[in-house]
């Protein structure tokens, strides 16, 4: 489905991504793991428009996309749902999930927002609350809602579990694995490695911008090296 | 003091603080999604003011004088003229001066914004010539009488103009898509393409808007204050600018809250202070705001949840 071959992204003259390739099949939960700066966002940020890499390419669904402006990947069905969850946050919870929906015929606003409302019941409560005065949890969710509506075939999620509470980091990992039942394929960048690999079916190992490690999420899991890193020992 | 004379300042500061709420919308929007002072701002007004009155002075002999048609028709179809002009330009000083700095310091964009200011003068002065124009008011010089207060027509139609704008630019960031669309983009522009908005083209809407209204802007300006030099729109730009940072830069309401208060203080301050200091106690009214509350009135200092 993502096919991403041999990129090289530079910020100014910092070599921040170094020939990175990796690919995500049809139906995959996919992570990408490593620590603090590894280049994890950036790679999101790379397929999804935003940074652009001076080599290789980027296919999806077999058509290239490095070099596609943001806002055209988006309608293509591939989203993100970034770091720090970046919601709206002076619009209403309902103003969010419209802006998700952009690239989305109308018809299609009211029933998304009805699906999302059913995934996410406490998100209806607060529909015409500003998303600012949402707590941290809450957050997510819309950040997560907001993303699928518009009807991704492949989400990329950035750190889902940042800044919450263990509780809630369920939580939004049961969300995740239901999204995949449901059909969606999954690129999830995670620094908690261990939640990441326990759901993931492949698993990527990055460190300074390049990967040093691959397997199934069971494998990386067993891996001494991945257990010494990043699973504190 | 005499409360019809009180009243009468009233309404003349509120038709200028009209004029400059319109002007503080342009200045204002542009700000809230690209995060740029467009300092040509004030000089899209004086470009509409001239496309308006030679558009006027054109038409205006077509017509047999004192009929409806010609004063109606020439005012239409100038300020029309005027808002058409004023949104190309302003698209255009958008795509060639500021699209290629989006990614540069925002002192290179703030001297850029200068120099084209500098440009458009300039510009005015080589086709137009320094010579003042004087401008005929899109209305007729007449006022409406009620009860001891003389209201003119051009007052009127100012502060209607203002109150029409402000319900329609309210309604459309607030319903629209693409209005909400524009809203996304002035708070987070990496976000708001991940959803899927052409940032680009949002941009260059804002400036449409913008301009258009320093088109309508200039029109009502020139009606009230008719001499026309290449100069004309810089005073009425700071003014609307400090009008734009006494309301909170970036905020719409902000933009007419401040625009009505700096046109009656300036009238008042003329009126009971001193016209030469007029303008000094303007700006001095806009440091005290700024000392006290620094986002300016409305303006909004936002903490962010991690």
């Amino acid at each position: 489905m993502l096919n991403v071959n041999d990129i090289n992204v530079y910020y100014g003259s910092i070599h921040a991504i170094k020939g990175v390739s990796f690919e995500v099949n049809d139906g995959e939960i996919v992570t990408l793991i490593g620590a603090n700066g590894a280049g994890k966002s950036t790679i999101l940020n790379t397929i999804s428009g935003l940074l652009h890499s001076k080599t290789g390419s980027i296919e999806f669904l077999g058509e290239r996309i490095n070099g596609v402006q943001p806002h055209r990947i988006v309608g293509k069905g591939l989203a993100q749902v970034p770091e720090g969850r970046r919601i709206f946050l002076q619009m209403t919870v309902e103003e969010n999930l419209e802006m998700g929906a952009y690239t989305r015929p109308n018809s299609e606003v009211d029933p998304g927002i009805a699906d999302v409302y059913e995934r996410f019941p406490r998100l209806k409560e607060r529909r015409r609350q500003i998303a600012g005065t949402l707590s941290g949890g809450e957050q997510q969710m819309l950040a997560m809602g907001r993303a699928l509506m518009s009807k991704p075939k492949l989400l990329m999620l950035d750190e889902p579990s940042m800044g919450l509470a263990p509780l809630l980091v369920e939580q939004i990992f049961d969300i995740i694995k239901e999204l995949h039942r449901s059909g969606t394929t999954v690129l999830l960048v995670e620094q908690n490695a261990q939640m990441a690999l326990s759901i993931a079916d492949r698993g990527y190992v990055l460190e300074t911008g390049k990967i040093v490690a691959t397997g199934t999420g069971q494998e990386l899991l067993s891996n001494d090296a991945v257990k010494r890193a990043y699973l504190g020992g | 003091m005499d409360i019809t004379v009180i009243l009468d300042y009233l309404i003349r500061g509120l038709s200028l603080g009209s004029v400059y709420a319109i002007i503080a919308l342009g200045y204002t929007m542009v700000y809230g999604i690209a995060k740029m002072l467009n300092f040509a701002h004030g000089d899209v007004i004086m470009v509409g003011g001239y496309i308006c009155f030679f558009s006027m002075s054109g038409l205006s002999s077509h017509f047999e004088e004192g009929s409806v048609a010609a004063m109606v028709v020439p005012a239409v179809a100038g300020t029309l003229a005027a808002m058409v002009v004023c949104t190309v330009l302003g698209v255009t000083i958008e795509r060639l001066a500021y699209k290629p700095l989006r990614q540069a310091s925002s002192l290179a964009v703030l001297i850029t914004a200068i120099g084209v200011s500098y440009f458009l003068q300039n510009a005015a002065l080589l086709l137009w010539s320094a010579n003042p124009k004087v401008f005929t008011p899109v209305v007729g010089r007449g006022s409406l009488q009620v009860g001891p207060l003389s209201i003119s027509y051009v007052t009127l139609l100012t502060i209607a103009v203002c109150i029409v704008i402000m319900i329609a630019l309210t309604t459309f960031t607030s319903r629209g898509k693409m209005g909400k669309a524009m809203r996304a983009v002035s708070e987070d522009k990496g976000a708001a393409q991940l959803m899927g908005i052409n940032v680009n083209a949002t941009i260059s809407l804002t400036f449409a808007i913008g301009s258009a209204l320093a088109g309508i802007a200039g029109v009502l300006f020139m009606s009230a204050y008719p001499t026309l030099t290449p100069t004309t729109g810089s005073m009425p730009g700071i003014k609307a600018f400090t009008a734009a940072v006494f309301g909170g830069i970036g905020s719409i309401p902000g933009a007419l809250l401040g625009g009505l208060l700096l046109g009656i203080i300036e009238i008042f301050a003329g009126a009971y202070i001193s016209t030469q200091l007029q303008n000094a106690i303007v700006f001095a009214v806009l440091i005290v705001v700024l000392v006290v509350r620094p986002a300016g009135l409305l303006g909004k200092t936002i903490r962010e949840k991690v």
